[in-house]
Formats: C-alpha cells, sequence, structure tokens
C-alpha cells in the first residue's frame, strides 16, 4: 500500500440508508460496474451530515466528497434531505472562500431502485476528481 | 456434509501497539469527543460517550460468500491486513459467514478472545446486519456491537475485473468499520406497545382477502376502499384463467364475508388523509367523502328510526342526469345517483355530486320513512390508531390510445381486454353478446394483440410484462369459440408467457380449439372506412412473411400500471416505489410483502403486476406479516434516538424547529435552558445531530465521535 506511487483519489461518500445505500446495493445486485475510488459511511438519512464531517474529511486530505440521499420528497424522514442541501449549498460557499474547488464536493440523489444511476454517479464523481487532481490541502500539507 | 476448516486466529502483537501509536493524535481527539459528559441519566445503561476506544477488543470476520466476494478480491490480503488495524484482536475467515459454522465461529472466537466487539465484512447490512447481530447476541455482547463492512454489494459485485482496486477497497471498509466498532456502545432497544387493530387500503381482492384473514385471527380491521363498493377490478372480470369459473361466483361471497363481518370495519368512499406515529402506533386520518346518501346505521345515529338506505333504487329510477358508467368501462349510462352493479357492497346507492344538479326529486323519491338521502352532506374526516397497515391499491389500465398506431379511441371497433370482459359477462352492458360497437353485429373474426404497451421500450409504453395479458387473451379466444360458433381468434403475440400451475396446460387446450396463432408484433391497424372492418399489419417472424390480415373487431391487450394517486398514498406511508413506479418491497425475495417502513405491508398488484392467484397468495403474506406484532403485543424500535449532552447544549432551539417529528424541545434544568429529547416520537434520523452549532446532540449508533473516526479511519489511518 505504502509504495503505491500512482496517485488515486480518495472520496468519502456518506449515504442515506433508505434511497442511496439501497441503490448502491441494488447496482451490485445488478453487477454494474463502476470504478472502486469511493469509500462509503452509511447514516440513516443526509439530514445527518453536519458540515463539519465535508470540512474535516478535507482537512484529512479527501480529494472529493459525496453526500447522496433519497430524492426531494422521498427523505424517509420527510425532509432530511432539505435540510441537507442547504448545509451543502453552505458548504459550497465556504470551499469557494478558501480557494477549494466546490466541484469536489457534491450531493446527488439516487433512490432505492436506481441501481444503474447510482453506478453512473459514482463514475462520473471519479471522472471530475480525476480531472481535479490531488487536493490543493494534500499538496499543501505536504 | 464437513465444513472446510480454515483458521488463522491472530493475537494482538507488539508491532500491532506501535502502529496504534503513530495514529494516536486523531484517536485521542476522537476520544475527547466520545468521552465528552454524558447527559442526566435518562438511558443509564447506554449514557453518551460511555465506551472509551482503549479497551476495545475487536474481531474481524471476513466471508467468501462461496465465490461472489472470494472470486474478485484477494481475501488473504485484507485478512493479513486487518492483523495490522488498531483494536483488532482476532481475525478470521470462512466461506459463509452467515450460515450455522460461521455464525458458532464468531461466537467462540468473542468468548475466547474477549472481543468487545464484532465487524463482519460481508454483503449488505441490509440483508444481514439483523443475522450477525443476533450472533453477536448470543456470543454474550450487546447486538449493538456489530458493525458491517459491505465487500459484495458495494465492492466485489461491482469491481468484479478489478481485483486490485476491489482488494484496497475491502481493505478500507474493514478499517473504517472497525474504527466505528471500537466506539459502539451498548444500546437497549425500546418496547412499545402495539395497537390491537390493523388498516387495510384497498378492497380489491387483495384488500379484501388480507383483512378477512386479518379479522379471522380476532384483529380489528379497518378497511379503507376510495370507490362506491369493494371488489376491484376482479369485480369487472368475466371469467377467470385457467380454470374459467365465474369471477362474480367465487367473488361475491367474499364481498359479503367482509361486508357482514363484525371485525371489519369497511369505509368505502373513503380515502387516507394523513399518517402519524410508527409500527404499533399508526394515527391514521380518513377521509369520509360525502357519499350524499346515509346508511341506516349513520340515519339511526341521527335520529331517524328504520331510516337510511336500503338499496331499493327508487332516487336511481327519477334521477334526470345522466352519465357514463365506469365500472363498466363507459358503455352503459348511469345516473347521478347510482351503484356501480347490482352486486355491490355495502349496498348503499352513492351521489356524484360533480353530476348532481341538486334538483331534490331523489330525496322525495327516497320518502319520509327512509330520509338516507342529504344533498348538504359534508367530508367527514376521522382518526384512527392502528398497529400496522397493508397497502393493497391495486392499478389501473395504460391509457393505450396513447400507442397511436393500434387507433384505440380512433377507430370504433378496437376495444380492450377491460371492455371485452364487460362485453362478454352475462351482467354486462350487452348481457353477455359480444359485439361490434360499429355496428352491433356479432363479429367472426377477432384479432387479440398482446404486449399492447407492455414490454415496450419505445418510451410510450411500459418496459415490464404485464403478467396477465397472456392469459386472460386465451381465455377470452376460448370465450369466443364457446359463445360463437364459428368465430375465429388470431393471436399476435410475441412469446405466451404461461408459467404458472396448469396455464400451459390450458395454452394446449386454446390451441387445440382453434385459436390461430400470429407471432410477431402488430405494426399498425388501419380502418376500412366503409365496413369499419380492420386490418392488422405485422409481421409473421415464425413464417417471415408481411401479414395483412382483416377482422371485424380488434382486442388490445392493455398494460396495466400504477394507480394515478400511487405517490401520493407511499408518501403518506413513507414507501419507495421502484423504477416503474409499483410500491417496493423490502427485499425481492426475502421480504415480499414488507416494505422499508416497519409496520406498512403490501399485497397485489400495487407491489407489481400478478395475477388472482399470486394476489391471495401475497395478501395471505401480508396479513400473516401484519397480525405478528398485534399478537406479540409489543415492538421494538431502533434505539437510534438523539440525546442531548446538556452540558454543551446551549439552549439556542435551533434543533427545535429542525425536527420533522417534533421530538425536541427546551426545558429548564438546573437554571439553564437545555434540550430534551422525547424519545417516542424520535425517529432518528439525525437531523438535529447533523445541525447543532454545539454538538450537544449524541445520536445513538450515528454519533459524531463515531463518524469522524470513520472519516479519519479511512483517511488518515491507511498512512503508515
Ligand atoms: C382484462 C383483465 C382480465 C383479467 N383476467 C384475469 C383472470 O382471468 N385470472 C386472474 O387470475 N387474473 C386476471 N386479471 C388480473 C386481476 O385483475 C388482478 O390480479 C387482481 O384484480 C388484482 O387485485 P388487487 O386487489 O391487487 O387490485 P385491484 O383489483 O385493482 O383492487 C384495488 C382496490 O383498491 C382501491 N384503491 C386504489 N387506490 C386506493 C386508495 N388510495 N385508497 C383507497 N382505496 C384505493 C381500488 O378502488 C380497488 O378497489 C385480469 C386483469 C385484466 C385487466
Ligand atoms: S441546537 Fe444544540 S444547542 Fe441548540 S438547543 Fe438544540 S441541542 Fe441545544
Ligand atoms: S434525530 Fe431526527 S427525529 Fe430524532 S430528534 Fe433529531 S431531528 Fe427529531
Ligand atoms: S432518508 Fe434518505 S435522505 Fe433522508
Amino acid at each position: 500500500m505504502a509504495d503505491n506511487k500512482v496517485w488515486k483519489p480518495k472520496i468519502l461518500g456518506m449515504v442515506c440508508n433508505w434511497c442511496s445505500y439501497a441503490g448502491a446495493d441494488l447496482a451490485g445486485g445488478g453487477r454494474i460496474q463502476y470504478p472502486p475510488d469511493v469509500r462509503i459511511i452509511r447514516v440513516m438519512c443526509t439530514g445527518r451530515f453536519d458540515s463539519l464531517f465535508v470540512l474535516k474529511a478535507f482537512a484529512d486530505g479527501a480529494d472529493g466528497v459525496l453526500i447522496s440521499g433519497c430524492h426531494f420528497g422521498d427523505c424517509h424522514y420527510l425532509e432530511g434531505n432539505f435540510k441537507a442541501a442547504k448545509r451543502m449549498f453552505m458548504v459550497k460557499r465556504l470551499m469557494k472562500s478558501i480557494g477549494l474547488d466546490d466541484r469536489r464536493f457534491r450531493m446527488t440523489f439516487v433512490s432505492a431502485s436506481e441501481g444503474a444511476k447510482w453506478a453512473a454517479v459514482i463514475t462520473d464523481v471519479v471522472r471530475t476528481i480525476n480531472e481535479l487532481g490531488p487536493s490543493p490541502i494534500t499538496e499543501f500539507r505536504k | 456434509m464437513m465444513v472446510e476448516k480454515k483458521k488463522t486466529t491472530t493475537k494482538k502483537t507488539e508491532t500491532k501497539k506501535q502502529e496504534a501509536k503513530k495514529v494516536a493524535p486523531v484517536k485521542q481527539e476522537v476520544k475527547k469527543q466520545a468521552a465528552a459528559p454524558a447527559p442526566a441519566a435518562q438511558n443509564a445503561v447506554a449514557a453518551p460517550g460511555a465506551t472509551t476506544q482503549k479497551d476495545a477488543r475487536i474481531g474481524v470476520f471476513i466471508c467468501h460468500c462461496g465465490t461472489n466476494i472470494a472470486g474478485s478480491m484477494d481475501i488473504q490480503a485484507v485478512q493479513d491486513y486487518a492483523k495490522t488495524i488498531p483494536h483488532v484482536a482476532y481475525v478470521d475467515n470462512y466461506k459463509y459467514m452467515c450460515s450455522m459454522p460461521g455464525q458458532t465461529l464468531i461466537q467462540k472466537a468473542v468468548k475466547e478472545n474477549n472481543l468487545t466487539g464484532v465487524v463482519v465484512a460481508a454483503c449488505t447490512p441490509r440483508l444481514h446486519e439483523p443475522t450477525f447481530r443476533t450472533a453477536t447476541k448470543d456470543a454474550g455482547l450487546n447486538p449493538f456491537r456489530f458493525e458491517m463492512a459491505n465487500i459484495r454489494d458495494q465492492n466485489s459485485w461491482v469491481h468484479m475485473h478489478d481485483r486490485e482496486g476491489s482488494t484496497e477497497k475491502a481493505k478500507d471498509a474493514v478499517r473504517i468499520a472497525v474504527a466505528k466498532a471500537a466506539l459502539l456502545q451498548d444500546l437497549f432497544p425500546k418496547s412499545v406497545p402495539v395497537e390491537p387493530a390493523a388498516m387495510v387500503v384497498g378492497a380489491g381482492v387483495a384488500g379484501m382477502q388480507a383483512s378477512l384473514d386479518l379479522a379471522a385471527a380476532g384483529i380489528k380491521t379497518y378497511l379503507i376502499e376510495s370507490d362506491m363498493s369493494i371488489g376491484g377490478r376482479m369485480s369487472q372480470l368475466d371469467k377467470t384463467f385457467p380454470t374459467l369459473d365465474c369471477s362474480q361466483c367465487i367473488l361475491t361471497p367474499k364481498m359479503v364475508d367482509v361486508g357482514r363481518s363484525e371485525k371489519i370495519e369497511l369505509m368505502t368512499w373513503s380515502e387516507v388523509e394523513n399518517v402519524e406515529g410508527y409500527i404499533g402506533n399508526f394515527e391514521v386520518t380518513i377521509k369520509k367523502k360525502a357519499r350524499g346518501v346515509m346508511t341506516p346505521k349513520e340515519a339511526a345515529a341521527k335520529g331517524i328510526v328504520g331510516g337510511g338506505c336500503n338499496g331499493c333504487g327508487d332516487c336511481d329510477a327519477v334521477c334526470p342526469v345522466i352519465k357514463p358508467n365506469v365500472f363498466e368501462v363507459g358503455m352503459k349510462p348511469r345516473k347521478a345517483i347510482y351503484i356501480n352493479h347490482p352486486q355491490v357492497v355495502p349496498l348503499i346507492y352513492t351521489i356524484d355530486f360533480n353530476a348532481c344538479v341538486k334538483c331534490g326529486l331523489c330525496v322525495t323519491a327516497c320518502g319520509p320513512e327512509k330520509r338516507a338521502i342529504d344533498l348538504n352532506m359534508q367530508d367527514e374526516f376521522i382518526k384512527v390508531k392502528v398497529g400496522t397497515v397493508i397497502l393493497a391499491t391495486g392499478y389501473d389500465i395504460f391509457p393505450i390510445e396513447n400507442k397511436q398506431e393500434w387507433g384505440y379511441k380512433r377507430y370504433e371497433n378496437v376495444i380492450t381486454s377491460l371492455e371485452f370482459e364487460r362485453l362478454i359477462c352475462a351482467s354486462g352492458p350487452t348481457g353477455g353478446h359480444l359485439v361490434r360497437p360499429s355496428d352491433g353485429q356479432t363479429p367472426m373474426r377477432v384479432a387479440f394483440v398482446l404486449c399492447a404497451g407492455s414490454r415496450d421500450n419505445t418510451g410510450i409504453g411500459k418496459p415490464y410484462c404485464s403478467r396477465f395479458c397472456c392469459m386472460y387473451s386465451l381465455k377470452h379466444a376460448h370465450q369466443i369459440v364457446e359463445k360463437i360458433p364459428g368465430c375465429v381468434p388470431y393471436i399476435f403475440y410475441m412469446d405466451i408467457r404461461s408459467f404458472g400451475k396448469m396455464y400451459e396446460e390450458f395454452y394446449y387446450r386454446i390451441q387445440n380449439e382453434g385459436a390461430k396463432f400470429i407471432r410477431g408484433r402488430v405494426a399498425n391497424i388501419l380502418e376500412d372506412p366503409k365496413t369499419k372492418n380492420l386490418h392488422v399489419y405485422a409481421d409473421d417472424t415464425l413464417l417471415d412473411r408481411p401479414v395483412d390480415m382483416e377482422v371485424d373487431l380488434v382486442v388490445l391487450a392493455a398494460a396495466i400500471e400504477p394507480k394515478a394517486d400511487t405517490n401520493r398514498t407511499r408518501k403518506l406511508f413513507g414507501v419507495s416505489c421502484s423504477q416503474d413506479g409499483w410500491l417496493l418491497e423490502a427485499h425481492p425475495k426475502l421480504n415480499p410483502c414488507g416494505t422499508t417502513t416497519a409496520g406498512v405491508f403490501l399485497a397485489g398488484v400495487c407491489q407489481g403486476p400478478k395475477d388472482i392467484p399470486d394476489t391471495v397468495a401475497q395478501a395471505e403474506g401480508a396479513a400473516s406479516a401484519a397480525s405478528i406484532p398485534i399478537h406479540m403485543g409489543e415492538v421494538e424500535l431502533e434505539p437510534y434516538f438523539a440525546q442531548c449532552i446538556e452540558e454543551k447544549c446551549a439552549g439556542c432551539g435551533m434543533c427545535v424547529n429542525l425536527c420533522p417529528y417534533s421530538a425536541l424541545s427546551l426545558v429548564e434544568k438546573n437554571g439553564r435552558t437545555v434540550m430534551q429529547v422525547t424519545e417516542a416520537k424520535c425517529k432518528g434520523c439525525g437531523t438535529c445531530g447533523g445541525f447543532c452549532p454545539g454538538g450537544a446532540i449524541w445520536m445513538q449508533h450515528f454519533a459524531t465521535p463515531q463518524i469522524v473516526a470513520q472519516i479519519d479511519a479511512f483517511l488518515l489511518g491507511g498512512e503508515e
């Protein structure tokens, strides 16, 4: 692991149990292939995501962060994803103000029946982060 | 059969401790947070921050899932790596971790190695978290000391050709899971009493069967039906395949039983307006739409002794407004005050207030004794409490006129199968005589177009198979051969799907009766404007030649689709839908009646196309599942409640407004304003915890230190 010289993006995904996590499982059931660069942390609802989690991840050296939950109106807890989306905009503004490209942080909506969409989302997230390259924070810490 | 034994036990080594030291700064920070002062002993055993990480001893168990996982990654590499993760005291792997030997292996390891937590790297927690929690519990640990790493559904199955990427991802997943497991606490699910009543929404054959079963089990059941009668689609059918018994003959006795049952409170012309609460304690508001006519019971309540509707129909006779009867697919008229058909249950007339001109003739006809009609009746809202709910809302027919090439609604002699059912039915608009709508003549050549709008990837129709069209079209072919001597059915099909018990035999029977089968999708239908006959154009794919067939009548086996208001219904009950819009079951194979909302179950076509035998089977399954919590008397709720760390709470009250369930409030405690959680209301979404600026909310099982530990484990833990 240590002598792995090629840069591989480090991407954190925080997904809700009811929609996106289920959608990701469905992609598995359908054997829909996508790149393996995202690590998933499961929470009950995207409403659980604290802006600080995202900032902490970037501070720890994440190259990208993805929050994914239910479509608006489908949240298992009514409106957690609305609250999450609000926080997402705030975090994005903060990122811009410190010179961090806000394309590194994304919120998506993938339902329990959208396995193919999940695979497409991950593929696109990985492509974007690959294009953006290593996070400037990691570079700075070096 | 002997099980393969492959065991590699690891004890914590000196080197491991050193590694643990390297990541120490991060861990310390976590620990500090984790050790945050506990809130007042509302939950004495599982006080926030009760566990420090120092003494955690985690066992990691890696599953091969046969070759499902082992085929795509290097299990040995993951195992070797797991041994180096801080706090890991034991690592093992096995072919099927969920099997009996696999679970025994976990229990033995926990006991022999004094483990404090269990990590299983296998499929998905959505499938086997309950299994491994039980195993963890049987090992003598609190079941919430278990954490799962998903290395199958979200790894080996989706990175099948990237062995290295998949192995690295599995290592990270294990490390992330261990970080959380090390901080997990004992939790104790809360038991809540279950309201000893159930609700069934939709009274087609599915809802009726489910209600009858629940009633037979002694459970008070509210059956809610939006139409004026129960029975659903099945009451519109003439005969049913493959046995050809008459639909009314097998359905009406059931309808009568439903109407008569003392345990079933039937509410027709009613809809669900609002749902609150959770399994065991749903509070449902039902809208009783103004029907304009009182039942004898309702009349009695108003002091009209011996009054109320007795179904005599005197009102119907005098009403001047004429409308098409939807039950007869518009082929028969009805009045503004009407019943769908003579066998309705309950036999109570209903006024269509959109059509009624309030002339009052019906009121006079009903007379001063019954006084059943109230033209000023208002919608009524009724609240009931139930423990469990079954959704059985059925289906609609796809608007087949959208497939313009077949000319439905443009050509008079192109009809749908549902119209055919009514025309061939003895109680239908023509008394059972199949006639051409254009001239009332008996058709002698009838074309059946199968998969009309089903298995259609053009974006206009439905991609799925509607599952009963093949079979009912065979039934229709049989019916015309039987009723109209010399009449020839031509069946245009893609494949005949006769998969059920005795279905293939039924198919052979129809072939022998003289039905002609043409394999090919119908491309176009054109009408001869003079004769109103139809030309059916298709490609016979077996003979490889184009077909132009002139027929007298075309019957389109139209696709079916979810009810128009399915989205509204599912949102009321917090149920998801699949891509096609049908209500989503909890698991397609292992939990086909359940949903992701505990206590809400599915029955019948609302979950996906199915014929009557499958509908009834699922209804009985759903009724059984819905009766379990009621018979148990109490259910356990997952203890993912929010807790307030009072020392940190500034009493700002921001969280109070965020909670969608009004579970939070501000209270005075020791001279300070602090937040308080009403656990019975909290559903554990974590929205409050994601916001609190002071970090004062402890989300059980998803606490901030636990999540931060996961993030750190991923991003920092791997850097040696
Ligand atoms: C032309 C045709 C022929 C068929 N022939 C056969 C056959 O021969 N053999 C066979 O096995 N199957 C046959 N079927 C299939 C059969 O109709 C279904 O399997 C069966 O009717 C499904 O029953 P259900 O209770 O799930 O749905 P439905 O019969 O649709 O019942 C649903 C009920 O719920 C009510 N409802 C809907 N939404 C709400 C709401 N929001 N609130 C309250 N109530 C609501 C509806 O009014 C309805 O009464 C045929 C189908 C068609 C179209
Ligand atoms: S948001 Fe946090 S600090 Fe404010 S009242 Fe709620 S728990 Fe207390
Ligand atoms: S976790 Fe969700 S339901 Fe529970 S108190 Fe917080 S916001 Fe309300
Ligand atoms: S449960 Fe999925 S976003 Fe709230």
